[in-house]
This record gives structure tokens, sequence and C-alpha cells, in this order.
């Protein structure tokens, strides 16, 4: 038994947005991994809840005429993983949500309940920094676009305001098309883990696989929200694919997160993982692509 | 706030008063004596609350019972036949010595049924990853395996 | 039929058919809930508490705090009791403590009608406290001027003991020439017991004034006189009632919160109040595998042999006694049996009470610890003076007929270099130590090992008593009632199979009665020290014994024969040739219903044990370790095992699995860790990392079967060995691969990161 004020179970995004105007203190809750124990643990005790648990609009994977695709924010990990669209087009996606928590975790929680709750080591947040997914907020004034790098404002804080709901989250096809990418999880065990560190690396290779046109890296728990690392990125695109490329990344990178120490693990322990998965992660997304390198 | 829900548990329909903070955890085991969900965490840690959702394997301590209005529900009660024989995966838990003090094996053997449900088989390693959501602390999970691969192994 | 056969548990189906029921399932009448408010200092005294805003709490009853308990000092440890005064645990806490010694101590309690009224109220307590530093580690509780934890023992060394061994004093031994030294500090890290089933009970008084409480314990019989002796009441007032249980491991070898439960029922009139611990206070506020740091200093000769070790053991005891100095005594002694040293052994061991959770009893009692410090000194001997780890421990390994100088346990059926033997086969170490002698590159292979050596039961440290009871049902079955405990090991299917041996019935004739009551279970202490099997087994077998005579007794008379010519097989009475003469069935119904003679054929007795012998063992790990990312991957495991003839081969081995993944988890990954002001910082089953089965590497085990003489049916312990030595494995097998040691459990990513770092590794 959860000690929640009063609970409203939302038949549809503008019911929701109309409940969520009604209640100033009402949380969103969507698959419900994160709130309830939010809840338990006293955080949240005694606050009010917006279930948007239900709205078969929010759920699901599709592709727009022009290539995007759009991913449903109630959507589960495991039904993100099991997709053909996902699989076919976005499987570096596929494969980070795979590593969230545990398969029954996988079956509840929700890419958009992940995104949301603004913390640094969500599975799902380095690769979609990589893709560039704009998150779409419908709120009481209608619907804005927001790009990924400007969605998190601080650990736990982001730009979406309270009555609003997020409704989709698009990938162009110019943010995947060409791509492949590997992303890495970094956690003490193999299961049941947040992240002591996430690192999703896409890369777009020549024609003869030999020259890294494009690449795209991207951290959580590198800084207080997830980053990019756009100068690396720089660096290394159009240079030739070689093992000194990924030392190149390998060594650039740090230079562009901010990782913090906690009792959970040191600073330097997650530089040090850092720069070793920049390195991991490029090698896979290019032998992914096609192309050969040591690592 | 008291509500009304309707679901389908374990193949009967039943309808019932539950408070809306209640999670489905406790309607189960508090309304209907389905006593072999077990709780160990209360937080999705340790997957000893395990049933199945639609076919789909939850933990049912962090699922609110409002959520399930117009599911099906399958717990371990579920699965033998009417006339008391053993599933196949619940005799493989006690032919492989799977079974210890048995306080995760209600859970695990939900994850079990989840995984049989796909018609697949898998490796061993696919299947380390599809208990991984499953904490045991007698078996070392070799037993649970065996009997794992036993039914859905190549 | 009988022992040695892998017989199905005598629970699995109703364990995989949800059937099984748990303390938390047989709370089936409304109940008030208890919720424990808990200290957030490690160190002080509550001065006072504010109670308004949490009585105002819609649905809370009362609320107890530690000004309202009785004044009595108790223990809590699952021990039987000592009738001397001297030989008696400590008796150090209460039911609620105003004296705050840890982050999470038990200062009030909350009874409610809901569970939310009773958390919201809990939380809305506010306590008042003078705060003392907080004394996280040995060191700081024995440096100078440190808060006294207990007022009797000042400088807080709850107990120090010492022993030596040998003609000569550890230095005079190691002024021989030519000697190699290697001095060393080994640390073993608090962890924690992680059954699946919380701690859970729930008490009421019954019609004629018993308290009852049915509570998830290993212990129930000593529950019951620890109730009595907390409240102050006659422990014939108490009943126990313990169900199955999800796990035990030791943390249920304590009594927990069963008092504090007992008395929150008589708060409310003997009304039914339940007290579930969630898994936070589970970790924070039960019990814990004491961290003992050792200070080890071994001289070896350039030939292999051990010449003389010195050690110094330092135990973090927590704030209260519980099990206390008996966990390092025990680490001790097994680091004095497990090698020979030719001319010096000396041992210092040292009890401390700290402001942390309290250490325990932990399957392995203290030898898991031991045996790290005394496989890792091994293998930094051997690399010392470039010698096989495998080759050095057959040299200096404890032999054949080994016989404790103190206590006098002595080694009967001796297999432990069998199992070095088998081991090594079975891993191919020759050539896997060769192969990986010299490696350089970012990932890097290893072998290791650790043998280890565990009595079985405490005799003669302790009181060893079981009692067994036998009933004759009408239809000719077995009803078997046992004082000792199922807690997962499969207790009651090993009870079933004896009691099926020696009757000559089979084990579908022989119903186990699983509950144990106080008020009608035949004494036994429970489950612990790996007993069950080898003192319990003794009452099932006398009680078995006598159960046949008075069988056999019958059937004369009724066949008119001489009872010395019949025998039971297979549910038959039966002449000495094997012929049958009359089934089970018949003369029991003849026995009960006879008009002439109606005896009701019962056999009961108590098996008071005086003899112990020692189980063995070895572990072998082979891994390789991600230097770069500080991971280390076990990619074969083994552990050989010496511990008599098995009961039922296929549980052994499944017990074997439980405690080679303990061990795996205590090497690698588990640590229960405390902030620098005593709070736990990972007390749940997210941050706290017991391994899941893609962190488990396949088990394997394999067993060398010799006869103990001393054993029931030649058995010995077997419950707690398997996690022992897979740690020190594990450490020696990356010592192998890297060329570090590691002296810090666990073997976890950054430590391991920051020492190849430092070393240029990487």
């Amino acid at each position: 038994m959860y000690d929640i004020g009063s609970f409203y179970e939302a038949a549809s995004v503008e019911d929701a947005i109309r409940k969520l105007q009604e209640w100033p203190d009402a949380e969103i809750i969507s698959g419900g991994s994160d709130v309830l124990i939010k809840i338990r643990e006293g955080k949240l005790a005694g606050r009010s809840l917006v279930s948007i648990h239900n709205i078969a609009v929010l759920k699901g994977v599709t592709m727009e005429e022009d290539g995007t695709i759009v991913i449903g924010p109630g959507t589960s990990f495991s039904h993100i993983t099991a997709h053909p669209l996902v699989q076919q087009h976005i499987p570096m996606l596929g494969y980070a949500v795979d590593q969230v928590g545990g398969p029954q975790i996988r079956n509840i929680g929700t890419i958009g309940g992940n995104v949301c709750n603004g913390v640094t080591s969500a599975d799902s947040a380095s690769s979609l920094f990589a893709y560039n997914a704009i998150l779409e907020l419908t709120g009481p004034e209608g619907i804005r676009q927001v790009p990924i790098q400007e969605f998190y404002t601080g650990p736990g804080k982001t730009v979406r305001r309270h009555e609003e709901v997020m409704t989709a989250i698009r990938i162009r096809r110019r943010d995947y098309e060409g791509y492949t990418g590997c992303y890495i999880k970094y956690g003490k065990r193999n299961a049941m883990e947040i992240a002591t560190l996430g690192c999703a690396c896409l890369v777009k290779l020549s024609r003869d696989k030999k020259v890294v046109e494009d690449m795209r890296i991207a951290y959580g728990v590198a800084a207080p929200t997830p980053v990019r690392c756009p100068e690396t990125e720089k660096s290394v695109s159009g240079q030739a694919v070689s093992k000194a490329l990924l030392l190149q990344t390998g060594k650039g990178v740090l230079n562009e997160v901010n990782p913090r120490t906690s009792w959970r693990a040191s600073k330097e322990f997650r530089l040090q993982l850092v720069e070793e998965l920049a390195k991991r992660a490029m090698a896979q997304a290019i032998r992914n692509g096609g192309g050969e390198v040591d690592a | 706030m008291l509500k009304i829900v309707h679901m389908n548990v374990n193949g009967k329909a039943v309808e019932l008063a539950i408070d809306d903070r209640e999670a489905l955890l406790d309607t189960l085991r508090n309304h209907l004596g389905l006593t072999s969900v077990k709780k160990g965490c209360e937080v999705g840690e340790c997957g000893a609350c395990t049933v199945l959702v639609d076919g789909e394997a939850i933990d049912s301590c962090i699922y609110l019972t409002m959520w399930a209005e117009g599911k099906h529900i399958l717990t371990v009660e579920g699965l033998q036949s009417p006339t008391g024989e053993l599933s196949e995966i619940q005799q493989a838990f006690v032919d492989e010595a799977a079974v210890q003090c048995g306080f995760c094996t209600p859970g695990i053997i939900m994850s079990a049924v989840e995984i049989i449900g796909t018609g697949r088989k898998y490796t061993r390693d696919e299947l380390r990853k599809l208990i991984s959501g499953h904490l045991c602390r007698c078996t070392g999970y070799e037993n649970i395996l065996n009997a794992l691969e036993k039914v859905v192994g190549y | 039929m009988g022992i040695g056969k892998s017989i199905q548990r005598v629970d699995a189906r109703a364990k995989v058919t949800g059937q099984a029921k748990y303390t938390q399932d047989l709370m089936t009448q409304p109940m008030m809930v208890a919720k424990v408010v808990h200290s957030t200092i490690a160190n002080g005294v509550v001065t006072g508490f504010d109670l308004d805003e949490a009585l105002k709490v819609p649905g809370v009853i009362k609320i107890v705090t530690c000004f309202d308990v009785p004044e009595i000092d108790f223990c809590t440890p699952g021990h039987p009791w000592s009738v001397e005064a001297a030989h008696q645990d400590v008796q150090d806490r209460r039911l609620l403590n105003q004296r705050v010694r840890y982050y999470g101590d038990d200062v009030a309690a909350v009874i409610a009608e809901d569970e939310i009224a009773a958390v919201k109220a809990a939380r809305l307590v506010k306590v008042h406290y003078e705060e003392y530093p907080a004394l996280v580690d040995v060191a700081d509780a024995m440096a100078e001027g440190a808060v006294a934890m207990h007022d009797n023992v000042p400088d807080n060394i709850l107990k120090h003991t010492s022993f030596a061994l040998g003609d000569e004093s550890f230095d005079e031994a190691v002024k021989e020439k030519g000697l190699i030294l290697v001095d060393q500090t080994y640390d073993t890290q608090r962890v924690q017991h992680c059954h699946i089933e919380l701690p859970v009970s729930f008490a009421y008084q019954d019609g004629n004034g018993k308290i009852t409480v049915t509570t998830s314990t290993q212990i129930p019989h000593i529950v019951r006189r620890v109730i009595g002796q907390a409240l102050g009441i006659p422990w014939g007032q108490v009943r126990v009632i313990k169900p199955y249980i999800g796990g035990g491991f030791g943390n249920k070898q304590d009594v927990l919160y069963e008092p504090l439960n007992a008395f929150l029922s008589l708060q409310v009139g003997g009304r039914p109040v339940k007290l579930e611990l969630t898994r936070e206070e589970t970790f924070a506020d039960t019990r814990v595998r004491h961290a003992i740091r050792f200070h080890m200093q071994g001289a070896v000769r350039p030939d292999g042999t051990l010449v003389a070790r010195r050690v110094e053991a330092f135990s973090n005891q927590g704030g209260y006694a519980s099990h206390g100095h008996a966990i390092v005594a025990n680490a001790s002694n097994m680091i004095k049996q497990l090698y020979r040293d030719e001319k010096a052994l000396e041992s210092e061991s040292y009890t401390v009470y700290t402001s942390t959770v309290a250490g325990g009893a932990m399957r392995g009692y203290g030898i898991p610890q031991g045996d790290f410090a005394a496989e890792c000194l091994m293998d930094d001997l051997a690399a010392a003076i470039h010698m096989d780890p495998l080759a050095f421990r057959l040299k200096n390994c404890m032999e054949e007929g080994y016989k404790d100088p103190h206590n006098g346990i002595t080694f009967y059926s001796y297999g432990l270099k069998k199992c070095i033997e088998a081991g090594k086969e079975a891993v191919h170490w020759d050539e896997k130590r060769a192969a990986y002698a010299c490696q350089t590159g970012s990932r890097r292979r290893g072998i290791g090992m650790a043998i280890f050596c565990y009595k079985t039961g405490v005799y003669p440290i302790s009181l060893e008593t079981a009692t067994c009871r036998m009933v004759l049902n009408q239809d000719g079955s077995i009803q078997l009632m046992m004082g000792a405990t199922e807690i997962g090991q499969g207790a009651d299917t090993v009870f079933t199979q004896m009691a099926a041996e020696v009757l000559g019935v089979t084990e579908d004739k022989v119903y186990i009665v699983s509950t144990q009551d106080t008020d009608v279970t035949p004494f036994d202490t429970g489950a612990y020290a790996s007993r069950q099997s080898y003192v319990s087994g003794k009452a099932v077998k006398k009680t078995a014994e006598m159960m046949k005579e008075k069988i056999l007794e019958y059937a004369a008379w009724k066949l008119k024969m001489d009872q010395q010519t019949l025998d039971i097989r297979n549910n038959m009475i039966v002449t000495a040739e094997g012929e049958e003469l009359l089934t089970m069935e018949a003369l029991a119904t003849e026995a009960l219903y006879s008009l002439e003679r109606s005896v009701h054929i019962t056999a009961e007795a108590t098996s008071h044990c005086k003899e112990n012998t020692f189980a063995s063992g070895a572990c072998f790990a082979e891994v390789e370790v991600d230097m770069p990312l500080g991971k280390v991957n076990v990619l074969k495991i083994i552990n050989v095992h010496d511990s008599g003839i098995l009961m039922n081969p296929k549980l052994a081995e499944a017990q074997v699995h439980g405690g080679m993944s303990m061990g795996l988890g205590y090497g690698l990954s588990e640590e229960l860790m405390y902030d620098a002001k005593g709070k736990p910082l990972n007390n749940n089953l997210l941050d706290y990392k017991l391994p899941t089965a893609m962190d488990t590497p396949e088990l394997n085990v394999e067993f060398i079967e010799l006869q103990d003489p001393t054993g029931p049916f030649g058995n010995k312990a077997l419950g707690e060995p398997p996690a022992i030595p897979v740690a020190p494995a594990i450490r020696n097998a990356v010592l192998q691969a890297t060329g570090i040691g590691f002296n810090q459990l666990p073997m976890e990513p950054q430590r391991l990161v920051a020492a190849f770092k430092e070393k240029g590794l990487i």
C-alpha cells in the first residue's frame, strides 16, 4: 500500500493535462518503477498522482512519412527493444534500454519516464543524445519540440513544466541513416544496475569503411546530466579509421566530461571508464558498420 | 479511495473493491489469498513478487492494482492443471533440485512461464539474462538454469 | 529408500505450487502494524521525544519509547543457554535503547491500525539526542579517549584472547637464518545475509495467557527463551511457532525483533501485532558478517617448510555483542588448525565494540574471514619462495588424524589432500599455472586455489543436544517431529531419509512435521554450525532404533515369534531371511485398536552429542581480469568437498552451489558500506551487489566421500563450508594473473583499477 494522496487515471493526454492543472502538487506516473519507489522512501509520500499508464496513444513505435521514427514515451523498454523499426534503424537504442534493471522492470518501465525523471544515469539518455532525439511536450498552451540536448537543466531537473506531458520522442532519418553504434553500460553487476557510466557512440563510415565521416559520442553519469562531446566529435569526423583515432577519442572526451565523486564511484574511476569505454564503444560501432579496427 | 477493478486472475473473472493506493502484490495476497506472490523488497529489486500481466512478467510490488483493470493476471496458483498435475516447469524445478528455501521460487517460475510463452529455445546465457531480475541466495542459480534448460534449452 | 539417494525434497511440491506457508502467509487475521523508530545518529543518548505530531496521525494506537521498556538487559545470539553465569552470552541490549549504539538503533516503536499510519507516524516521531562521535572502525573505537559504547567495557574491547603453540616464540623462531618473511594485513568487509524473506513476526496472547510469536527464525526454542528473558516472564508463558522460512544464513540464528514484537502485543492487551522489517532495515538493523582485520606474519624456508606464523585479528563487533568473540575465536582456531607451523604460532584476537550494526552469525561463523587471511598468506609465502602454491599447501597442511591441541576436535575421516588432488586434476592446474605464468596486455588470466577445514557443530565449546519424536500412525506410517529446523538446506528431506533408512520403511511412509511449535515440538537448539545432519541426525537414528524395537516387540507378541528373528524391510515385518509376515499397516492398526493389547507406539530420544570431526575442502578458480575496467571474470570455478557420506547427493550439490555463489559475492562485489558518521550507505538490494544470474559462472562441484566414524551415517558438516574458500581462491587467481595480491575484500573494480594504475599496469 502506497502513501498516495489522490490518484487519477487519465483517459487521454488532454485529460492528464487538465488534472495536472487542477492538482498543482501532483506527479505524473507512467510505468511506476521510479515514482512508486520515491513514494515509499518518503520523497514523494502523500503526493497525488496523475497516471498516464493506460493512455494508448503514448505507446508504440511508428515511422512518419519522412522517415522520422516516433517513439511513444509510454512504451516499455522491452517493447522498444523488440520493435522491428527499432531493430532495423536504431538498434543501439533498443540495446541500451535492454540494459535497464532486469526483465520485469523492462516490462513496466517506460522510456518517457526514464528521460523525464532527469537522471544522468538513465540508460536511454546517452543513446537519445547520440541520435539527436527531439522530445515533444504537450501542455495547456500547446505542443513544443525540445531537442534532448536542451531538455536537461540539472540533476533531476528538466525543462518539462508541471502541466506538460511528453507525447513523443522523435529521431529523424538523417540522425540514424548510415550510422552504426554501440552502447556500453558499465555497472558493478551485469544486471539490476544503475550505470556507473554509460557511453553511446554512433559512427557513419565512408563507403569503403576506411574513414569515419561522422562520429557522435554521449555519456551518462559523466556529468550532472547526460552529455555529448562535440569537440571530440569534430576532431574525429573525417579521420581515417585507426587505433590511433580510438586513442585520440579516449583522450579527447576527458576534456568534455565532468564526473563527480560519490560513494558509488570516485571521479578518477569514472574518468578511467570515460576514456576506456570511448575506445571500446567506438571500436565496436566501427565494426558494426563493417569497418575493421584493433582495439 | 475504494475503487472497483475487474481482472481475470488465474483464469477467473474477479471484481474487487480495492484501495486505489494498493500494489497488485497487496491485492493478490490480501484480497485473493494468492500467497505464492512473495514480498521481498517492495521496490522491484528482488523479483519475489513476479506475476504475469497479460503474459508479461512484472514486479507486482511496484504495479498499482488500478492498472490491472481489464487485464489477465497469472500467478503460480494458476499453473497446475485442474486435477492438480504440476506444469512442466514446476516439475522441472522439482526434478532438478532448483528449490531450496523456496521463497524466490514462485517468482522465478512466473518469469519462466513468460519465457516458455515465447515458444522459442534459449541458450544458457540468454536464460541467465532472462532471470536476472530475480535474486536467489540459496542456489547460485545453477539448478534453476538446469530446470529452465530442461524446458526451453536447445 | 534411505540415505545416499537423491530423492526429491519433501517440500518441493509445496514450494513450486505456492502452498508452502511462510510467516507472512499466515497473517490471516486482522492485525495491528508495528514500526520501529530507528535512531538517526550512530552514537549517543536519547534525551527525549516529541510525539505530538506522530500521535496525531489517524490510525495510531500507541507509541512506546525506550523510556517505557523493562529495565532488563538481554542477550540475543542463538547459542544454547549456559547454566554457568561465566559462560552466558553478553546481555547488553534492551527492547528499545536509550543509549544509541549504531545508526538505526531501536529507540521507539509505533503501533497503528495500518502500515501507512505506522510508517507516517514513525517518520514524525521527533527524537532528541546527545550525540557522540561515530566509531565506525575498530581503530576509532580503540583510540585513546574513544567514548565507551558500553559502560562496563571502558576500552571497547569486548574480549581479547590469545594462544601460542610451539617451543619458541615467533620472534625467536624467525631468527633462523635464511627464512623468508611475509608481513601483510588482510581486511574482510561487512556483508549481509540477504535471505530473500525478510525478518517478520506476529505476536498475540492466547486464551490461556500464552504469548504466541510466529516468526521467521532458525532457532525457535532459543527465541522462546530469549523472549522470556527480555520481557522478564516465565519461559513457559511463551510459545514460538516457526513455519517455512525464506532463508536465514545465520541472521535468523539470532533473536531479532521477536521480543519487541511480543512486548508490543502486550501493550495492546495481547491483541495481534505484526512486525515486518523492510529490506533497508534488514541491512541496517539486524546482523552482518563481522569485518575482521588480520595482521599476519609468516616465515618460511626456501624449501617450502612453514616455520612460524603470527596472527593478530581485530573483529568489528558493532554496537551489541550478539555472537561476539566466538566469531573471531573461531577464525583464529581455524588458522591454527589448517597448517602446521614447525616452530611457532602466536595468535591474538580482539573483538571490539564500534557504533555500527552488530556482527552476528553468518554462514561459516568467522571461518570465511579467517580462511581469507590464512589462504592469502599462504599464496604470498609461496610467491615469496617461488613455489607452486598447491605443492606448498600439500607440504604444510593439516594431516590425517589431526587433533586440535586446545579443544581436542579430531580429523577422523580425512579427505583434505584428496580434495586438493581432485581439484588439481579437474582444473588442469599444472598446465594452467604454467600457461598463465608470464602475461602482458590488458586482459590477463590466472588460476588460484584455497583450502579450508570446518568443524561439525559446536562441541566441546558449547552444548550439543537434539531431540526427535516419532509416532506410529494408524496406517503404519511414521510421524516424524524434529526440534531441528528446515531453513532451505533440505533438513526435512534428509531427516526423512534417515528415519526411513533405520526403520526399514520407504520415505513416502514418513511424514515430517516441518513446523516447529515450542508447545509441542521436542527440544533442539536449531539450524546453525552445520550441525543438524550430524547432531540432530544422531537423534533421528537413536529414536528410530527405539521405535523399531517397539514395533518389533509388538510384532513378536502378535506373531508369537522371537523378536530377534524379526526385522522391518520395505514397510513389512519380515524374518531375517526376508519372508514377509505382516504389513506395517496391519501391525499399526492392530496395535492401536487391539482389544487385547492396545499400545500407541511412539518414541522420543535426545542425543547429547559429545563428538566432533572436521570437514574440509578446496576451491579452484580460473579468472580473466579486464584490467582497464577492473573487472574479474571467473572463467571456471570448482569446489571439492570432504563432508563424509552424502545423505542426498543432489541436495548436497545444490547446497554447495549456494555457498559458492555467496563466496563469489564476498570475493568480488558485496559490502555494506558506512559513511564517516556511521550511516549505512547502500542498505538496499540495488546498491548492495548481490550476484545475479548474469554475475554467476557455472558452478562445479565434486565430493570426496569418506565414511566418518563419528557421523550418524558417516556424514559431517556441509551447510556452511561451500562459502568459505571461494574468495581467497579468486584472490589468489587474480594474484597470478596480475602480480598484485588484493588484501582487501571485495575485489571490486575501483580498487583494482586504482592498484593497476599505481603499479603502472594500465
